[in-house]
């Protein structure tokens, strides 16, 4: 009953994401003009360390914009509909996980364009590979809680960047070195420590958000 | 005796400024006379992060209990905290010209670690005043602030694994508990730690007391 509630849910936000058709080209154009005028800006082949700095910030900031929408649909008749149908827990059980599937599907088309760009130098790329799944998890459960909260704001869009550096911060810096590490092809033992240390933060983080959200939800 | 924790704190207070300038301290390299920072700066961080503590306690209360004081309570110890904060910073900054020839470093986990507490408290401030609606107000910023304290906890654990402090005491660099001779200092620094929380305590109380009556006459 549950489940089948949640898969509707999700099903209903990609429904109306590809309706919306302008909102998902605009990320898309969003990410790859990003690149292009970084590859413009460069202008050659960049050192290892600045292409893992480079493509975390734009992931960064195409994360901020794409989670950020989560929750300004939902207001006015919208979000009283959700508080008769929907428990709290689904409801943004529904919202992380299709953010984490939108998030997720994004970058590999900006690690796609960004590697076509300015080159690829990853030689651990299975590392690379675990590393940006788990960002996208750690990403998705912070900026969704982020999200629910700036959505309550005045002058949502401004109050939603700012509220995520600061708490995105702890998950970035793993998430840098980490990729990092990948990219210089270090040996899985020495990585080992550290994927541990953000798999339990991202498990902190969702469960965290979790706890609080039902009681942003008739805020 | 209800008021014992401000008297302890002029007492406290006041025998640390005196015999920690008095004191004997140890001759350490690179510290020299410095040392003697441990009496003041230490102990004013350790109030802070008290405050945020209480901070915490006290969102949490209120999401639990729904006592609208409760809430403003929270707010109360976290403008102290930040209160705290800026004496901190410029003892250290002080203490760093002297002893690194810097006022800055960004090469050090607790520099970086205070940069983001005091960020994400300053965010909690523009939160809380971004939203007119009371009840709402009330519970985004208290969920705001457990977020984002657990994210600053996990930052400062993380962060000093990632790289070596330059603080005294940390990577090799001397500081008072190697040596023998820190008897002497242990007998100004606890006084002085628990003489500054009761300080933080007594100003909490004031600023408490203070949207109380507001509280009242608004009534």
């Amino acid at each position: 009953m549950l489940n089948r509630q949640l898969l509707a849910l999700i099903k209903k936000e990609f429904t109306l994401e590809f309706r919306q058709k302008a909102s998902l080209g605009g990320i898309l154009v969003y990410v790859v003009a990003t690149i292009f005028i970084s590859a413009l800006s460069f202008n050659k082949l960049i050192a290892p360390a600045v292409w893992n700095a480079l493509f975390w910030i734009i992931f960064l900031f195409s994360a901020i914009t794409i989670c950020g929408k989560s929750f300004m649909k939902e207001s006015g008749g919208a979000a009283l509909n959700n508080y008769v149908l929907y428990k709290p827990l689904t409801f943004f059980a529904s919202k992380l996980i299709y953010n984490f599937i939108f998030l997720l599907s994004i970058s590999l088309i900006t690690l796609f364009f960004y590697s076509w760009f300015l080159g690829f130098p990853i030689s651990n790329f299975s590392m690379f590979a675990i590393v940006l799944v788990l960002a996208c998890m750690g990403f998705s459960a912070i900026l969704t809680l982020m999200s629910a909260i700036a959505s309550k704001a005045e002058n949502n869009y401004t109050m939603m960047s700012i509220l995520s550096f600061p708490v995105l911060i702890p998950v970035l810096i793993l998430v840098l070195r980490l990729s990092m590490q990948a990219i210089d092809g270090l040996s899985w033992s020495v990585s080992t420590d550290f994927l541990l240390i953000l798999t339990s933060i991202n498990a902190i983080c969702i469960v965290l958000s979790m706890l609080l959200f039902p009681y942003l939800w008739r805020a | 005796m209800k008021n014992w924790y401000k008297i302890a704190s002029v007492i406290l207070i006041l025998y640390t400024v005196i015999f920690g300038m008095l004191g004997v301290v140890p001759r350490l390299p690179i510290l020299n006379e410095t040392i003697r920072n441990l009496y003041y700066h230490v102990p004013l961080w350790w109030a802070m992060m008290f405050q945020m503590g209480v901070s915490l306690f006290y969102s949490a209360k209120y999401l639990k209990g729904g006592n609208k004081q409760d809430e403003q309570f929270a707010y109360n110890a976290a403008l102290v905290g930040i209160l705290l904060s800026i004496p901190g910073l410029i003892t250290g900054s002080l203490w760093a010209k002297f002893t690194w020839g810097t006022w800055w470093t960004f090469q050090d986990p607790k520099l970086n670690g205070v940069a983001i507490g005091i960020l994400i408290y300053v965010i909690y401030f523009i939160l809380r005043a971004s939203i007119i609606q009371e009840m709402a107000r009330a519970r985004v910023s208290s969920v705001f602030n457990i977020f984002a304290f657990v994210m600053f906890m996990l930052f400062i654990m993380v962060f000093p694994r990632l790289t070596d402090s330059l603080h005294p005491g940390n990577g090799g660099n001397p500081a008072f508990g190697k040596y023998d001779l820190d008897n002497n200092m242990r007998m100004i620094f606890y006084p002085a730690v628990i003489g500054w929380m009761c300080f933080s305590g007594w100003l909490l109380n004031i600023l408490n007391r203070i949207s109380l009556i507001k509280s009242k006459i608004d009534d």
